[in-house]
């Protein structure tokens, strides 16, 4: 019998965990993995922190060196976009004509970036922080820029406006809603983050919707549609992301806000499995379907992918977790906040560095955002994975040790 | 080139050879050390890559700091050993370092 053959779509974290993780539980068919962009996998968080800001090179932020695809003889095409899915008769169609045939096949295509959609915003200057390639060329044009507008205040927004103003530009954030980071956390923490970026010099416009882009060629300044302008001789855009969904759509697959998938990474084709920022799964610890854009996520999925390709199958049960970096301020977010009635802050949320906002529902916790507080964030991790009741007035007492919410 | 060795809870060993300079947590991930995750990249984050230090090299390697202190307070079955192995830098004075892997990072 010929060997089978495993074709992965998309060389990101997803991918770089998947195929050595096959390897590693006694896949014996052959393994490729097809990628549109340039590099092997690397590590896209340091993009927005260390590596923006001039740290990191290429090489420290691959996630695994080359010599560990070929030891486990991993083929990487990079370079090649795969166009379709004909699952009719296993093949892929390439958008250089070819098809390639697979027997079992696993998407880990990720997102791509929401497009502003004003005039003038393919102005020279104007750029979007997804991928090594956006980062290499807002390096290059970056060196001669003082004005930097950020449109967008979400993580990756905020992550990018630290690392700029330590690169010494002037620095705004533009923000459509109320405040930053509305989606994701309570008022009392975007007020927090609000403080910190003013206290280091950056400025943050809630309520700002962008109209216009002007400049000659180059990008020199943003309108609102309010009238009011800001100076930009570099601005970068972060309003979220758009999941890689139409090629499975296309070829007939489940597809609900992501690639439906089960608790076994597996999509409504028994031999196409997905992974990563492109899925949606049923969560059981939140019991509904979510979309994860997390490193955590796309990890832990291509492990319980691997498992389910070499018969071993386990259910996917992770607690999902995220961190973001910025100036001295390490947050780490433990679950998922949505749907809370209740937060309690632990520490000073308004004139400290160092809290942790508990999310709470019905008594029971749902998330926990830790900003310097790992222990916080690490006891978060167990209660909420745990289940464990907790009262609520304990959480903020500074003088109650935490150790004595678990159960031992 | 330094050696670090791997123990498993089973009491198999990896033992592998790796650059001085980079971390036990990232000679595990470039090796496919199973029980070593480091999902943040090594940015003491996620505190997925636990190990407990054989007692024979502990004082050489040392004590962690203050956030990695705080994060191993909470890892699944903390020691005195216990230590995050991206926060490991692997040197000459190294060689021969021998880690124990926990049960489970979770
Ligand atoms: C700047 C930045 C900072 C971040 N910071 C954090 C953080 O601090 N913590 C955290 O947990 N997460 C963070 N994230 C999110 C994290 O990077 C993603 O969740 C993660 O990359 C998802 O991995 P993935 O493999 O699922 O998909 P992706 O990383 O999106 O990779 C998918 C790959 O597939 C390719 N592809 C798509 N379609 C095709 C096709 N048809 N043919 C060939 N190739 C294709 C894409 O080009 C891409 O290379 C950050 C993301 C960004 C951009």
């Amino acid at each position: 019998m010929a060997k089978e053959r495993c074709i992965i779509v998309g060389a990101s974290h997803a991918a770089a965990q998947l195929a050595p993780t096959l390897r590693q539980h006694g896949y014996e068919g052959s393994i490729a993995v097809i990628g549109d962009e340039y590099f092997l996998p690397y590590h896209r968080p340091p993009l927005s922190k260390d590596f923006l800001a001039g740290k990191k090179s290429i090489d420290d932020i691959l996630i695994r060196p080359p010599a560990v695809y070929q030891k486990n003889n991993i083929r990487f095409v990079l370079g090649l976009t795969v166009t379709g899915i004909d699952r009719a008769n296993k093949h892929l169609l390439l958008d250089d004509g070819e098809q390639i045939p697979y027997d079992k096949l696993v998407l880990t295509v990720g997102a791509r970036v929401r497009r502003l959609e004003v005039p003038g915003v393919d102005k020279k200057g104007i750029f979007y922080l997804r991928t090594l390639a956006d980062v290499q060329q807002i390096k290059a044009y970056a060196g001669k820029a003082r004005h930097a507008v950020i449109v967008g205040g979400g993580y990756i927004g905020l992550e990018t406006a630290a690392s700029l103003r330590k690169l010494g530009m002037e620095v705004v954030v533009l923000e459509a809603l109320p405040r930053v980071l509305a989606r994701v956390t309570a008022p009392e923490v975007s007020a927090f983050y609000t403080r910190v970026h003013a206290e280091e010099g950056v400025r943050i416009v809630t309520d700002a919707q962008v109209a216009e882009f002007l400049g000659d060629g180059e990008v020199r300044e943003v309108a609102l549609a309010d009238g009011r302008t800001f100076p930009a001789d570099l601005v970068i855009i972060g309003i979220g992301i758009i999941p890689n969904t139409e090629m499975a759509a296309e070829a007939g697959l489940e597809v609900d806000n992501g690639i439906v998938v089960d608790e076994f990474a597996r999509t409504s084709d028994p031999d196409i499995l997905a992974a990563g920022d492109c899925t949606c799964h049923f969560n059981p610890i939140y019991g509904r379907r979510v979309r994860l854009e997390s490193v955590q996520n796309a990890v832990d999925q291509a492990t319980i992918a691997a498992l389910t390709l070499c018969g071993q199958p386990r259910p996917y049960r992770a607690l999902p977790w995220f961190w973001s970096d910025q100036y001295d301020l390490k947050l780490q977010i433990a679950g998922l906040s949505q749907g809370y009635d209740q937060v309690v802050i632990r520490g000073d949320i308004e004139r400290g560095r160092s809290f942790a906002a508990f999310y709470l529902k019905e008594g029971k916790l749902l998330a926990v955002d830790a900003v310097n507080r790992p222990q916080e964030f690490m006891l978060g991790k167990r209660l909420i994975a745990e289940g464990v009741e907790v009262d609520p007035s304990l959480l903020r007492q500074e003088n109650f040790a935490l150790k004595g919410l678990l159960a031992r | 080139m330094p050696t670090v060795v791997y123990v498993k809870p089973d009491g198999t060993r990896q033992e592998v050879h790796l650059e001085s300079g980079t971390t036990v947590m990232q000679g595990a991930v470039d090796n496919m050390v199973e029980g070593i995750l480091g999902d943040c990249g090594g940015c003491c984050s996620c505190a997925t890559c636990h190990v407990y230090v054989d007692e024979a090299w502990v004082d050489k390697v040392g004590k962690p700091d203050d956030v990695e202190r705080d994060m191993l307070e909470f890892v699944i079955n903390p020691k005195e050993t216990s230590r995050l192995s991206c926060q490991i830098v692997v040197s000459d004075e190294l060689d021969g370092l021998v880690v124990h892997l926990p049960e489970s990072q979770y």
